[in-house]
């Protein structure tokens, strides 16, 4: 689908955000060999996470005509995803991200998972590209967000 | 090589900032504290000394998982005092960030709810870090013998945050039991998602 035919329908429909289970959202960073992914794991009640939103919103306008996906992974309750989540980001127009809800119910298991070093705490971010992550799990300013991700492009090369 | 040395002084940076700490392992001897309760008399591990042990309970008023969980703790801190193991609260939050946070708005809440057990104040934020505490709610379950305290179990309250009507897994109250029965809890560390600790600039 074009750039344009995809921005009109989110004009008219507003984000499309799916449930995915953590295996889904995994196979997806696997397949996509020349994209980076910066998966975002963040929350509705979670005030540090809202409030470094726009840096990934920026950096999806950035890289928009490049092979570069910022996801953005609700951690709310699935439950309140057409109440909370849907209303939120269609308040918020992060249009160039792609926008998920995590279906997984317990933590404990699943966590390690995404990373070993994590505590579970967000807001907390992945960056991944042919198989080499970075992760970590404190809140981005839109400059730091830039920086970090640009050397993990050019650390790769 | 560069790419790993600016993120290691990156993370060493930004987790110096955020005040964490590596903490306590489960087996570790538990750190004593001595923190004001809302009613405004001090709690330390001295004031358990008859006690078998104590489940300690890192959470604050503002976070919604903390709030999700109110009432699952004041039901635990029931069913664990009455196996000897009593519960306190603990709010490591620097109320400057997070008003909602503070030593008033801790009596107001516990008040609306009904605390059964102390709701005190880590106000320097130290006991928080030596715990290793990282996120709001963060349990720490410590035995007692002789006034000799041990860490028996770090995490999670139970496998479920969103329903507590779908939990399979009490994690505290079944480290709890094994310990009342004489035994070693067989899950003794658990992660979960949580607020990040509030800590002071």
């Amino acid at each position: 689908m074009s750039l344009f035919a995809s921005l009109f329908l989110y004009l008219a429909l507003g984000p499309h955000v799916e449930e995915v289970r953590l295996s889904q959202l995994q196979q997806r960073l696997h397949a996509g060999r020349d994209t980076a992914y910066v998966v975002n794991f963040w929350a509705t009640w979670c005030k540090p996470c809202v409030e470094e939103l726009p840096a990934f919103d920026k950096l999806s306008r950035t890289y928009k005509d490049q092979p570069v996906k910022v996801i953005l992974v609700s951690l709310d309750n699935p439950a309140e995803r057409e109440a909370k989540v849907v209303p939120f980001l269609t308040r918020r127009g992060y249009e160039y991200c792609d926008a998920v809800v995590l279906n997984e119910p317990k933590p404990h298991l699943w966590i390690d998972r995404v990373d070993q070093s994590w505590s579970g705490s967000i807001p907390a971010t992945l960056f991944i590209k042919d198989g080499r992550r970075l992760f970590g799990e404190f809140q981005f300013s839109a400059e730091l967000l830039e920086k970090t991700f640009t050397d993990f492009l050019n650390e790769g090369k | 090589m560069k790419y790993v040395l600016m993120f290691m002084i990156l993370a060493t940076s930004m987790f110096a900032q955020q005040g964490v700490q590596t903490g306590v392992v489960v087996g570790d001897r538990a750190p004593d504290f001595r923190l004001i309760n809302i009613d405004g008399q001090f709690i330390s591990l001295d004031t358990y000394k008859n006690s078998k042990g104590l489940v300690v309970v890192f959470t604050c008023n503002h976070c919604p998982y903390s709030v999700k969980y109110e009432d699952r703790i004041i039901a635990l801190a029931a069913e664990t005092a009455k196996l000897g193991y009593p519960l306190v609260a603990i709010n490591p939050n620097d109320p400057v960030k997070v008003p909602g946070d503070s030593y008033e708005n801790m009596q107001v809440r516990a008040k609306e709810k009904g605390f059964t057990f102390p709701y005190i104040v880590d106000g320097t934020q130290e006991i928080a870090k030596a715990y290793g505490a990282k996120r709001t709610p963060h349990v720490f379950l410590l035995s007692n013998a002789s006034n000799s305290w041990k860490v028996e179990y770090i995490g999670a309250i139970d496998d479920n945050a969103n329903d507590a009507e779908k939990v399979e897994s009490r994690f505290v109250l079944d480290a709890v039991r094994s310990l009342s029965s004489g035994s070693t809890p067989t899950v003794t560390q658990t992660k979960a998602i949580g607020c990040t600790i509030k800590w002071k600039e």
